[in-house]
């Protein structure tokens, strides 16, 4: 439990380092079995990448020790951890499908990875208190709604595996609704930490459900109705779903009413059962995932990710060593499967595990929070990566039908990689603020006279 | 707000939880027959990457796998190119293995096949990667040159076998093709190659020798039709009807010998003379003396509408059922629908050349496993004994002066006794013919039999006789193996 004493607990720095440490190292030995296995040699360019990615994660670590000292020190190791292990798949496609480093999509996913990473720590500089980003509230409402709403505009909208995810300025493109999604959870936070009370107090009791006010009923109304549009216009089922989700998640834990969820849920199954009704391809999702290998299936995507997972079965062909080219996508929305070939069911569950930590450590992040609006946006973030993570796994395993969305941290893919680290930079900073030792006095007392009969080992075992 | 955020992690587990679940079922659960799938291209790509046994000849590879560099691995390559196609057959990445010994055999140059467990377990408890056995044919490349040069450019066949053993000692068919088209990694190209080869009106995938839509197998059925006869109570010198025109039973169509020649005196010729000149009227009427039953009984002893393995399936050449009379009289000189394979005429000559007794025909010496250890020896079986040895002896002597004084001198080798036989096998109503010879040497101590058939170059009657244009192909051919 998030017991916070007096006594000032450690900061965690450490642990971080020795963490990350070992997470380089396992990057690195991946990287090591996938050139060995597929061209028989020790990558020449071995020492570079690996002490550029030791460098990269290095740097961030200082910036931590500067300016977020009692951040969480498992946030930074597990997020380099899964981003150096999809660098490895992706660099593993490429040979698999004849690329080399300087044509292949690992050494541009590289450079992403050593920008999203700058901007991240510049966010961490820059951002030296979370709260001062309430401020712009409204500002982020209006960049979340452009960017969404920019890949439906003519000319520089790009359509892309049937979805209009994609803006392509010159020779540049971009998913710009992957950073519509921090936008919109710092908008939802700071709107709904002002609102609160009123969507939570007022309304009638009808049965069990304290259900509110017509006109509060505005803006679940209006959430639903643009996630509706994404989902006509931009034919993305992931995105519309991701960004509704994260909407209904942030709403509940700003009024701790049920209702919500409720009319939520209810305002979900309605649109997608109108979806289903009125778009083709919300119906070919659908029977792809009832029936992958129906001989009338329209695309054998699932089946053939089906099958790599199961080619891999519990122990995988070990890295370099199996077919994941033969799935599509096998290096962005798939490369879960690609990993449960080549790794097993094992790699699978330490890479999902990795994620529940993640999200794990981004929730308690939100419950010590000592602020409404961090509270919300750490909350929302959190879950927002863990929904992603579900939409996209379990479209890929049949647990929900197949919806384009990229795999955190993972996927190659510039615009992805650089919200995912936006959004760690967000959690580190919040986190930091949760962590650190309250100056004396006046925060939480109720609290405090607990903590301070706790004995300092259970507190810093439990906090940290 | 904790507590939403404490159900909300709740949520979270389960959703995680969901996840977990779900990757057990699809690759443990599920694993086997997601595998299983006939789709599962992964599947394919194990069996093409792994290092499959290759084909020998005389300890040379007429089919091997390579390493690449490329996702596949490895590629199967023909040094020969379309010389051993229809024995090797192809492994192709898009079409699969099929077309030869890749196809018939291919669990064991896998290394799959259930002989091979036991090395299988090995491989797995040491971790080594599994390799397929190899398989030494029984091809004699002497033999197999001189009969893939004699036959040329001629659309046909040719078929010799060692008739003491059953092995095969030649396979020719053509036209060939390359099967290293077909085994690239290039997938146009393989395509490309596929669609030429199947579209092809001459059918070159087709192995001419065992299958395709059979030949009619012209007089050199009247080898079947005088061995029922010499096993029914015939002598060689027993005269037989033999008319310059033979109507047939229950028409008024008349029945000429080639080019309207007689046989013996024009009225009656003995069984002896009718081979040696291939007498039409006389082998019409016989067949008619001794019904059908008798001939397709004896044609089944021969090894027709049986099934054989070699181990390519072998089509079996078949004796036609339920016929009037003057269709039994056409059966009698191999018209009508009797339909044969090369390697069936081959085996007629060979069970006469090997005191009667048919040995069933095979491709393959010695399979060997990686660590070339023999796995598998052939071991020569017979097949049936088609006649007694008597009959095999009197026919012997007929089919001798066949080559000596007969239709079939084109064959003859100064210095050793050819034993054979002529056909011109009539199809279609046009007057079209594919030509036959099929014979053994050296008579006295056989070594080597044969059959040859070239199809007809056009669709009209050519001038080509069995005598004029296999003979001397079965010649070449028996000349290299009876010195083998």
């Amino acid at each position: 439990m998030s017991t916070v004493t007096s006594v000032r607990p450690p900061t965690g720095r450490t642990t971080e380092l020795v963490l990350l440490l070992f997470a380089v190292g396992i990057v690195v030995l991946a990287y090591i079995n996938v050139d060995v296995a597929v061209t028989g040699e020790v990558p020449p360019d071995l020492l570079v990448h690996g002490l550029g990615l030791l460098g990269v994660a290095l740097a961030f670590h200082l910036v931590l020790r500067w300016r977020a000292s009692y951040a969480d020190p498992l946030l930074l190791p597990i997020a380099t951890l899964l981003n150096g292990l999809g660098l490895v798949m992706i660099h593993r496609i490429d040979l698999g499908e004849g690329r080399d480093l300087t044509s292949g999509v690992a050494g541009r996913q590289l450079l992403w990875t050593a920008l999203a990473v700058a901007i991240a720590a510049a966010a961490l500089i820059l951002v030296r208190d979370h709260r001062l980003l309430r401020r712009y509230t409204f500002l982020a409402m209006a960049t979340g709604l452009v960017l969404l709403l920019l890949p439906m505009l003519p000319i520089i909208g790009q359509e892309q595996f049937g979805s209009r995810l994609w803006i392509a300025i010159g020779p540049f493109s971009m998913q710009p609704g992957e950073l519509a999604k921090i936008a919109l959870a710092i908008f939802f936070a700071g709107y709904l930490v002002s609102t609160r009370d009123a969507l939570s107090l007022v309304g009638k009791r009808v049965l069990f459900l304290q259900l509110p006010r017509g006109r509060d009923l505005g803006p679940i109304l209006a959430a639903w109705l643009i996630s509706l549009l994404i989902l006509v216009g931009q034919r993305d089922l992931g995105s519309s779903l991701l960004f509704f989700g994260l909407f209904v998640a942030m709403l509940y834990i700003a009024t701790e009413r049920v209702s919500w969820i409720v009319i939520g849920l209810t305002l979900f199954l309605g649109g997608a059962l109108l979806a289903w009704q009125l778009f083709s391809h919300v119906q070919v999702r659908v029977n792809l995932w009832l029936d992958p290998f129906s001989p009338d299936a329209s695309s054998d995507q699932v089946a053939r990710g089906l099958m790599g997972m199961a080619h891999g079965g519990m122990a995988g062909t070990g890295l370099g060593q199996g077919y994941p080219f033969e799935t599509y996508l096998a290096n962005s929305d798939y490369i879960i499967a690609s990993f449960g070939e080549e790794l097993g069911l094992v790699g699978v569950f330490s890479i999902i595990l990795l994620y529940a930590l993640l999200v794990e450590r981004g929730l308690r992040t939100a419950i010590g929070a000592r602020e409404g609006f961090g509270k919300l946006l750490a909350a929302g973030l959190s879950f927002a990566i863990a929904l992603q993570c579900f939409v996209v796994i379990g479209g890929i395993t049949r647990v929900i039908p197949l919806t384009g969305l990229t795999t955190p941290f993972m996927s190659a893919g510039g615009s992805s990689l650089l919200a995912n680290w936006v959004i760690l930079a967000l959690l580190l900073r919040i986190s930091d603020h949760a962590r650190r030792p309250a100056p004396d006095g006046t925060e939480r007392p109720r609290r405090r006279a607990t903590a301070t009969t706790t004995a300092p080992a259970t507190a810093t075992g439990g906090d940290r | 707000m904790n507590t939403p955020i404490r159900r909300l992690a709740v949520l979270v587990s389960l959703m995680f939880t969901a996840l977990l679940v779900a990757s057990t079922w699809v690759q443990f659960v599920q694993a086997e027959s997601l595998r299983e799938r006939p789709e599962n291209r992964r599947t394919l790509l194990d069996t093409y990457s792994r290092d499959r046994g290759a084909i020998l000849l005389d300890g040379t590879p007429i089919a091997r796998s390579e390493p690449t560099d490329d996702r596949l691995r490895r590629i199967r390559t023909y040094p020969e190119g379309s010389r051993y196609a229809h024995i090797t057959g192809y492994f192709s990445f898009v079409y699969g293995a099929a077309g030869g010994l890749e196809g018939a055999r291919n669990a064991v140059l896998a290394g799959t096949a259930d002989e091979l467990f036991y090395r299988r377990l090995v491989d797995m408890a040491t971790g080594t990667e599994p390799q397929g056995a190899s398989l030494e044919v029984t091809i004699d490349p002497a033999v197999q040159d001189a009969a893939a040069e004699a036959l040329g450019d001629r659309r046909g066949a040719v078929v010799a076998v060692d008739p003491q053993t059953g092995a095969v000692l030649a396979m020719v068919s053509h036209p060939s093709y390359d099967p290293n088209r077909l085994a690239s990694h290039g997938l146009p190209q393989v395509q490309e190659a596929w669609e030429e080869l199947t579209t092809d009106p001459d059918q070159p995938l087709v192995n001419r020798t065992i299958g395709g839509s059979l030949y009619p197998p012209g007089s050199t059925f009247k080898l079947v039709t005088a061995a029922a006869a010499l096993e029914n109570g015939y002598a060689p010198e027993e005269e037989l009807h033999a008319p310059l025109r033979y109507t047939l039973p229950g028409t008024t169509t008349e029945l000429p010998n080639f080019d309207g020649r007689s046989c013996g005196d024009g009225d009656t010729a003995t069984l002896a003379e009718s081979i040696e000149v291939s007498c039409n009227t006389a082998f019409a009427w016989l067949a008619g003396e001794l019904g059908a039953e008798t001939l397709e009984q004896q044609a089944q002893d021969f090894g027709f509408e049986q099934s054989l393995e070699i181990p390519m399936r072998v089509t079996p050449s078949r004796y036609p059922d339920g016929i009037d009379d003057a269709q039994l009289a056409l059966t009698g000189i191999g018209q009508h629908d009797v339909r044969v394979t090369p390697l069936q005429v081959a085996m007629v000559s060979a069970a006469l050349a090997n005191g009667g007794t048919v040995m069933e025909p095979y491709l393959v010496e010695t399979v060997r496993a990686a660590d070339l250890d023999v796995i598998d020896q052939a071991d020569p079986q017979e097949l049936s004994q088609a006649v007694s040895a008597e009959t095999a002896e009197a026919l012997t002597e007929m089919m001798v002066s066949v080559v000596e004084e007969g239709s079939g001198q084109a064959a003859a080798i100064p210095g050793m006794t050819v034993a054979g036989k002529t056909g011109t096998a009539e199809y279609g109503s046009s007057g079209a013919a594919h030509a036959w010879f099929t014979g053994f040497a050296p008579a006295e101590d056989p070594r080597i039999a044969v059959a040859v058939v070239v199809e007809s170059a056009t669709d009209d009657w050519t001038g080509e006789t069995g005598g004029d244009v296999a003979a001397p192909i079965a010649r070449a051919v028996l000349q290299a193996g009876a010195n083998r």
